[in-house]
């Protein structure tokens, strides 16, 4: 037994060489895993980067499922979807799994982009890093706007006139490029059809390539961490960091049990409350499309809401349009908004708890608010909301170079 | 300061959006129905209930009698005999034979399919409109949940026919407005009011089923997987708590 057991490793080890002479395996493991030295004091927050990446899988591993039995045309779209939840085997499963899977992934981005800003992650030398991670949210609800067509349900078809309408306030060229987007002169077929092929290729793509430069970028300067300090600042004999631990196998053996306590959060949604009360799947979208009926109330899907309620907050259009595009725009900007000396809040001054704890309520509050019918006194709590949320950057470009700070440790803290 | 932030955030969460709360809530006049979909009886009671009253004009057209057969514990020859009076096979979906055109003149508009009313009304919906029906002083047929809609009460000869008693009620701005304050019996049906209640009931579980028959499955399965995955996490955490002894 154990001579055949060192056998068989002996050519195990011979195959490997044989690729090593041929493709750089070993040192492309080494560089990205074993010899990735990652802060050892990684927090709660840290487990929602790889986390968003199982989503991705989950996402591309069950819209191929679904692509195969899914029929993208304006008479069949419907009850396909009823045909994959009635009888195609598991068929149920596979479309939960992308439902559950489109929300849980903008539940588990906004709270990465949340993280950044309790630990200062965007700032130098990270600055690229965040402006990756910002494309990646454009294109994620890019790829969550066009998908939510495809069902042809009432919110569907409702929910994508809004969107595309949005256009037509621009000035001249508004109309014509409206009816460019949707092939049509209402959205019908033709729309359907292009929004099925840039949500099963064109956006995933490029979804994909920009997850990659985000690692890559991740790679070259090393993860942040709680305290917002470099740990390549204190080396030892052999040009290591103190306070990094090797990526592989500590925090992959951490992040299996992070994907234990996702899953089960995610199987409990999926399983037992796919709706989740009518966010993640909407009661009217169970109505076919309808274009000569308007639903009563129109809204987008939760993770949308705190920008529809921007939106809403203004009262003219193309202003609104412009303060909603601003809202995400100027999110780019952060690395530079935020002038602080120290990265972290734990040792920046009170001023910035406030600030950010105004702008947390801020973004929550818009997100129901966009979900609400919008009586006139919601409308103003949407503008008071509104200017809290602008005004968070603002006060943080002018405050954060004058602001108090305490001064930063050595060493990360445990 | 972490836990004022906490505490600030989570209180202006819970402020009331006032019209938010109402759309949770169903709206008025929606009653808790207690439908059952694991309850195999009243799914078959209800699935008889819908294919002699319903299914004139409302056609499942996504539900297939087989899978109805083999979820609501009915063998081919009962369905075959007691359910299907077209000559639709085994296999097919629960269409009717009713042309859209002949139901546009006739009713004005075309009866819905109800194969996902279950999902875009619910099942307590259901069941509250369909108690919800009652003759006016012009004897015409409306509904609470529905005003004006152009269904007639189907199930009358069942449940009887109640009239509305009307009280006078001031609103907010001061204007006083009839509203309805309860339902008499006027004329009583074949069953008795808690018999119609029940059939309610059954109708709006066999709805429930039919808008997502997997849901019987679903949640059986669910139960495991994350009995597994509990299991599967807390494996994966002792691994952790190894490989990290030595760096605390």
């Amino acid at each position: 037994m154990a001579k055949i057991a060192s056998n068989l490793s002996k050519q195990a080890g011979a195959l490997l060489n044989w690729f090593d002479d041929r493709l750089p395996v070993t040192a492309f493991w080494n560089n990205v895993m074993t010899g990735y030295m990652a802060p050892k004091n990684f927090n709660f927050w840290y487990y929602m980067g790889s986390l968003a990446l199982l989503v991705l899988v989950i996402q591309i591993f069950s819209g191929i499922l679904l692509a195969m039995h899914y029929k993208p045309s304006a008479a069949e779209a419907f009850a396909s979807v009823e045909y994959i939840m009635r009888d195609v085997d598991w068929g149920w499963l596979i479309r939960y799994m992308h439902t559950t899977g489109a929300s849980f992934f903008f539940i588990l981005i906004y709270l990465h982009m949340f993280r950044s800003l309790l630990y200062g992650s965007h700032k130098a030398p990270r600055e690229l890093l965040w402006v990756f991670g910002m494309f990646i949210y454009v294109a994620l609800m890019a790829e969550a706007f066009l998908g939510y067509i495809l069902p042809w349900g009432q919110m569907s078809y409702w929910g994508a006139q809004v969107i595309i309408n949005l256009f037509g306030a621009i000035p001249k060229i508004g109309e014509p490029l409206t009816q460019w987007i949707r092939g049509d002169y209402f959205i019908s077929d033709a729309t359907l059809n292009r929004f099925f092929a840039l949500h099963v290729i064109a956006v995933p793509l490029a979804l994909l390539g920009l997850v990659l430069l985000h690692l890559v970028a991740l790679r070259e300067n090393g993860s942040n961490n709680p305290d917002g300090i470099e740990i390549k600042k204190n080396k030892d004999a052999d040009g290591k960091p103190l306070d990094g631990i090797p990526f592989h196998p500590y925090y992959t053996v951490k992040d299996i049990f992070g994907v234990g306590m996702f899953l089960i959060l995610f199987s409990f949604v999926l399983f037992l409350w796919p709706e989740a009360g009518g966010m993640f799947l909407e009661h009217d979208n169970f109505v076919p499309a309808n274009p000569l009926v308007t639903p009563e109330h129109i809204k987008p899907v939760w993770y949308f809401t705190p920008f529809y309620a921007i939106l809403k907050a203004v009262p003219d259009k193309l202003l609104g349009v412009l303060t909603m595009g601003a809202s995400v725009v100027i999110l780019f900007f952060l690395p530079w908004l935020d002038r602080s000396p120290v990265k972290s809040i734990r040792y920046k001054g009170t001023w910035y708890k406030v600030l950010l704890t105004l702008f947390t309520i801020a973004f929550v509050r818009l997100g129901l608010l966009g979900m609400a019918e919008g009586t006139p006194a919601q409308t103003w709590e949407m503008r008071v909301w509104t200017l809290v949320y602008f005004m968070f950057f603002v006060l943080l470009f002018f405050m954060s170079p004058r602001g108090k700070t305490k001064p930063e440790p050595d060493r990360v803290t445990h | 300061m972490k836990k004022l932030a906490i505490t600030l955030f989570l209180a202006v969460l819970l402020l009331p959006l006032s019209s938010l709360t109402v759309a949770a809530a169903g709206g008025a006049g929606v009653e808790y129905s207690a439908a059952n979909i694991f309850d195999t009886a009243s799914l078959q009671r209800g699935a008889k209930w819908y294919v002699n009253y319903c299914m004139g004009c409302h056609s499942l057209s996504y539900m297939r009698y087989n899978r109805l057969a083999e979820d609501l514990d009915l063998s081919e020859d009962m369905v075959m005999q007691n359910m299907v009076f077209s000559n639709a096979k085994f296999a097919e979906t629960m269409d009717i034979a009713m042309h859209p055109e002949q139901a546009k003149s006739w009713f004005g508009k075309v009866p819905p399919d109800l194969s996902l009313i279950g999902r875009s009304r619910g099942a307590d919906w259901l069941y509250s409109y369909l108690r919800g029906f009652y003759q006016d002083e012009n004897g015409q047929w409306n509904n609470t949940l529905l005003p004006n809609a152009s269904m007639p009460h189907v199930l009358w000869t069942l449940q009887g026919i109640q009239t509305p008693v009307y009280r006078q009620e001031t609103s907010a701005d001061g204007f006083t407005h009839e509203v309805i304050d309860h339902f008499e019996l006027t004329t009583p049906g074949i069953q008795s009011p808690h018999e119609y209640e029940e059939t309610a009931r059954d109708i709006a579980a066999f709805l429930d089923y039919a808008g997502e028959p997997a849901k019987l499955k679903r949640k059986g399965v669910g139960v495991w997987v994350i009995l597994f995955l509990v299991l599967f996490t807390l494996i994966a955490y002792l691994l952790k708590a190894e490989y990290w002894r030595d760096v605390h």
